[in-house]
């Protein structure tokens, strides 16, 4: 009721999830669940070593086992055409050649498919790709960061220079200050659907791929380059994804193994990866060992900042991404130094993961901050404030909309917060510690660019499309709600398709920017269609040729003449009158170039309570309050949602997560969800999200900044600072077991 | 019970494999030897014997019987989702760590990636697209919609199909109880404390059947 704290004079609109019924009755499809007529399975066969070459291969077993119909291997695989280009046809992220798949005998990582066993059941190509035999030349394998901190040297290259802003060093000369050492281990994204790829060539240079994909014009790009095809002759479906979260960014190795194998057979091939498979093959959050050092003025004013980190990637790939990024751009700093380094180790690609780079980077930097407020006695909200940034600290541009005090009010209001007591190891019940924590995130708001067509019908429907893929956020939802609050059209009357590579092509669903890029294409079709139609109702004796855009309103599906709303007509007779069947707009929305003149930032403050057991070192979450300066919320229930799945997956990482690889082997050791810990129901208290809720005038026409991935970032900082006020114990190493809280000493 | 009719699955798949050598050798004798020693060789045998292999399975899955010949080691979840086409119980997994699979077996919650189809001879499946009633959804489903207990929607069936056996089983009764007895769903969208409201939500409307 009082989720709108800042009420815009707009209510948030509370939709439904327009495809809400095809998810709860089953009839959503995936990209598994298409049954082609003479369908194939693959299944991929990885490697049992994790660095050297393949010296022989044995096939026979495989291919000789009931319902086999091929096996593909280095040695027979069919030439992928853009492998020779040199680019990388599964497409490059940020550096280097992504795995050319069967294209050569040398193994980089552990897993790594050595063949695709293709068979007329899932049950048979299982059964026959165990019967792959592999001989290898081993070398010995090299993935620990800690090591290669001490003996290799890190990538050189512009992205990784020492950046320094204003004094080097300047933190070491201030009264009060901090330096720490922060470890974050690989973080996998694990969303529920399993990765998979259905293939059907419908001839020689013409293939239909119903792919999980967060972009169908990404994965139709690649497509068409690893196989040197036309553009209308790759079509990419993925009307449902079962989630993402960076994960099906981009098209990695099996999904070109698919096409390669329905290539060879001619049939139609399905291929789902194992859950194994799922933390080798499609990327991972790299691991990071991060150095902090904080310095201040005794009021608390920030003097200097050092934040040096260094993470993993691939032998194969630089994976980089802005890791101390933060570290420049959250508070207003005239001294910092940021330093990233990435170690190339025998381990496969990292990708994009949820908050990508911030939520790592985050992790030091506020629990930095909290650190230093405890040296400084001072309440951690009040010292944020002291160093709030007016304008933004890299480039001195005044930001487009920044409303992050008002949700440190929000968030602090909510939570209590003027019930913590500031002293460390303070607060009990019972014989539990209890312990306030909070921590601020920070996103980049982004605006690409998006094509939509929009088609008004005479039966007063309206029909939006646009190339684009939903992995769970609601974007249809979002569009749909945009589209009604401008036209005036009930939301059932209102259809959004996505998921065809064949529609206007839209972008790709990540970072934070669908809503803003794809729901100012919306917004401004709905111009354009209001525009039209108040042309064809020039047709209509009611308004006596009075039409202008301006003189019109446009609501509950009418237009009416301002000022007498006798004059009114339904958008279907305007569009009846005008002899037409639809109204039709194509609309090409870019960023808005007076954005040049502006930054432009979506927050998040999170705030919790734990419980820690002192005996036992158990952390109960308590209570958790985020709240999120994410410019307009289009569609509040949907934005509730993401607010609240963000805060899971960083409580995810903050107690449990934690990618094991054993270094003696190079090999995973919980690449299962047994083993690998996600949290369930019993994990996750009862989540508040609240946002601020005011537009941002600039970005784009409807006022929405991004959402996804401030919900995540910094929320492992909020735990780890609430159980240090909880128990006086710092833990710098996540995921935060209670193993590491008992081991801890306090102060 | 159970175990007995496993050894009946093993002993018959058995005695239809030899069965089957036997004949083939005969044949190979009788018949043309030299191509079909060669497919001996070739192990062509195992590929007819596989055939062979398949089980009879007789089930009902929403309210619908099937008769059906199924290999031994095909899970109730493939089956569904392979071969009856019913994709709504979704595979996260395949180790019964996840949930995703969840479909009742004789109303009871039944992890589907876990149970071998063969295994459920007589038995009556309901997934996620028979808990609706006609163009009526069932209250969980539409419970789940009111209170958005989904994103990607790709836990969701098994969240649904759980949830309404948590309410039967009786573990409904507060908050940490359906935590509790939920958690066996993962969902990764995070989407818990809705789908806690969702079934707090039916219970409170009366519950389910
Ligand atoms: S698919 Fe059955 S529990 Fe995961
Ligand atoms: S809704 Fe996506 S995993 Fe639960």
């Amino acid at each position: 009721m009082d989720k709108l704290f800042f009420d815009t004079n707009a209510p948030m609109a509370d939709l439904d999830r327009v495809d809400g019924r095809a998810k709860v009755t089953g009839a959503a499809k995936y990209a598994a669940e298409y049954d082609l007529p003479g369908m194939t399975y693959g299944v991929l066969a990885g490697s049992n070593i994790t660095k050297g070459t393949i010296t022989a291969i044995d096939t026979k077993g495989a291919e000789k086992a009931p319902g086999v119909i091929a096996v593909i291997t280095h040695l027979n695989a069919p030439k992928i055409p853009g492998y020779d280009e040199g680019t990388n046809p599964a497409k490059g992220q940020t550096g280097g050649k992504g795995l050319r798949i069967f294209n050569d005998n040398i193994i980089r990582f552990n897993g790594q498919p050595i063949a695709l066993v293709i068979a007329d059941t899932f049950e048979r190509a299982t059964y026959a790709a165990s019967l792959i035999k592999a001989q290898y030349n081993k070398e010995a394998p090299h993935t620990d960061l800690v090591d290669a901190m001490k003996t290799d040297k890190p990538l050189e290259g512009q992205r990784y220079n020492e950046v320094v802003r204003g004094e080097k060093d300047a933190w070491k000369g201030a009264p009060v200050k901090i330096e720490s050492t922060y470890i974050m281990p690989i973080h996998v994204h694990n969303p529920m659907e399993l990765h998979a790829t259905t293939v059907r060539w419908d001839g020689d240079d013409k293939v239909t791929v119903w792919e999980k994909t967060q972009g169908v014009k990404s994965t139709q790009q690649s497509v068409m380059q690893a196989f040197k095809l036309e553009e209308k002759n790759v079509q990419v479906n993925a009307q449902y994804v079962g989630g993402g979260f960076g994960a099906a960014l981009r098209t990695w190795p099996h999904a070109i193994a698919a096409l390669m194998g329905a290539k060879k057979t001619g049939k139609p091939l399905k291929l789902v990866l194992t859950r194994p498979q799922m933390f080798t093959l499609v990327g991972y959050r790299p691991e990071a060992i991060q150095k902090i050092a904080i310095g201040a003025n005794t009021d608390g004013r920030l003097m200097g900042m050092m934040h040096e980190a260094a993470a993993i990637t691939s032998t194969y790939e630089a994976f980089n991404e802005g890791l101390v990024k933060m570290t420049l751009q959250l508070y207003a700093c005239a001294n910092v130094t940021t330093k990233y380094n990435i170690y190339q180790l025998d381990v496969s690609t990292p990708t994009w993961m949820r908050g990508p780079g911030e939520a790592t980077g985050s992790f030091p930097l506020e629990c930095g901050l909290d650190e230093l407020s405890y040296a400084l006695k001072m309440d951690p909200i009040e010292l944020r404030l002291r160093n709030y940034a007016e304008t933004d600290p890299e480039n001195g541009k005044p930001y487009s909309s920044k409303f992050l005090k008002e949700a440190y009010e929000l968030g602090k209001d909510k939570i209590d917060w003027k019930r913590r007591n500031p002293e460390p190891k303070s607060m009990k019940d019972g014989e539990w510690q209890v312990g306030y924590g909070m921590s601020t995130g920070l996103f980049g708001a982004f605006r690409g660019q998006a094509n939509l067509a929009a088609k008004l019908y005479a039966d007063g429907t309206l029909l939006l499309q646009s190339a684009v893929s939903d992995s769970g956020p609601g974007t249809a939802t979002a569009m749909v709600q945009i589209a009604s609050d401008a036209m005036g059209i009930p939301a059932n009357k209102i259809r959004f398709e996505l998921g065809d590579s064949s529609l206007p092509p839209g972008p790709t669903q990540g970072g934070s920017s669908t809503t803003s890029t794809l729901g100012a294409a919306v917004s401004n079709a709905c111009v354009t269609l209001k525009k039209k139609l108040a042309e064809a109702a020039k047709k209509s004796p009611v308004f006596g040729g009075d039409v202008a855009v301006e003189s019109l309103d446009f609501s509950k599906g009418e237009l009416s003449l301002k000022g007498d709303d006798s004059k009114r007509l339904s958008y279907g007779d305007v569009i009846k009158g005008a002899a037409l069947s639809s109204i039709d707009v194509i609309e090409n929305a870019v960023p808005n170039p007076a954005m040049q003149k502006y930054s432009a930032y979506s927050y998040s403050v999170h705030f919790v309570r734990v419980k820690v057991h002192p005996l036992t070192g158990v952390v109960r979450i308590d209570k958790i309050v985020t709240a999120a300066d994410a410019g307009k919320i289009v569609s509040y229930k949907t934005a509730e949602s993401q607010m609240i799945g963000g805060v899971v997956g960083g409580l995810g990482g903050a107690l449990m997560e934690e990618g094991v690889i054993d270094h003696r082997y190079g090999r995973w050791v919980n690449n299962n969800l047994a083993d690998y810990h996600v949290p369930v129901h019993a994990d996750v208290p009862h989540i508040e999200a609240y946002f601020v809720n005011k537009p941002d005038p600039v970005l784009n026409p409807v006022g929405s900044k991004g959402m996804g991935e401030i919900a995540l970032i910094g929320f492992a900082a909020a735990v780890a600072n609430a159980i240090y006020h909880a128990t006086g114990k710092r833990i710098r190493q996540l995921p935060i077991t209670p193993d590491k809280i008992l081991e801890a000493n306090s102060i | 019970m159970t175990n007995e009719h496993e050894d009946d699955v093993l002993r018959a798949a058995h005695s239809r494999r030899s069965f089957l050598k036997r004949t083939t050798a005969a044949a190979a004798i009788t018949l043309a030897p030299a191509a079909l020693v060669k497919a001996a060789e070739d192990k062509l045998d195992e590929k007819g014997a596989e055939y062979f292999e398949k089980l009879p399975l007789q089930i009902e899955v929403n309210g619908k019987p099937y008769s059906l010949q199924v290999e031994p080691r095909v899970t109730l979840l493939d089956l569904l989702r392979e071969q009856l086409h019913l994709t709504g119980s979704k595979k996260g997994c395949d180790y019964g760590q996840c949930g995703a699979c969840t479909v009742h077996v004789d109303g009871q919650r039944v992890l589907s990636c876990l149970s071998l189809a063969v295994m459920q001879d007589g038995k009556k499946i309901t997934t996620i697209e028979g808990l609706q009633n006609g163009d009526d959804l069932h209250p969980m489903q539409e419970a789940f919609i009111e209170h958005d207990g989904f994103q990607c929607g790709y836990c969701t069936p098994g969240q649904i199909m759980s949830a309404v056996a948590c309410i039967r089983e009786g573990h409904a009764k507060n908050d940490a109880d359906i935590r509790e007895y939920m958690s066996g769903n993962i969902c990764r969208c995070g989407a818990y404390p809705n789908i806690v409201d969702a079934i707090k939500d039916v219970v409170k409307k009366g519950g389910v059947k």
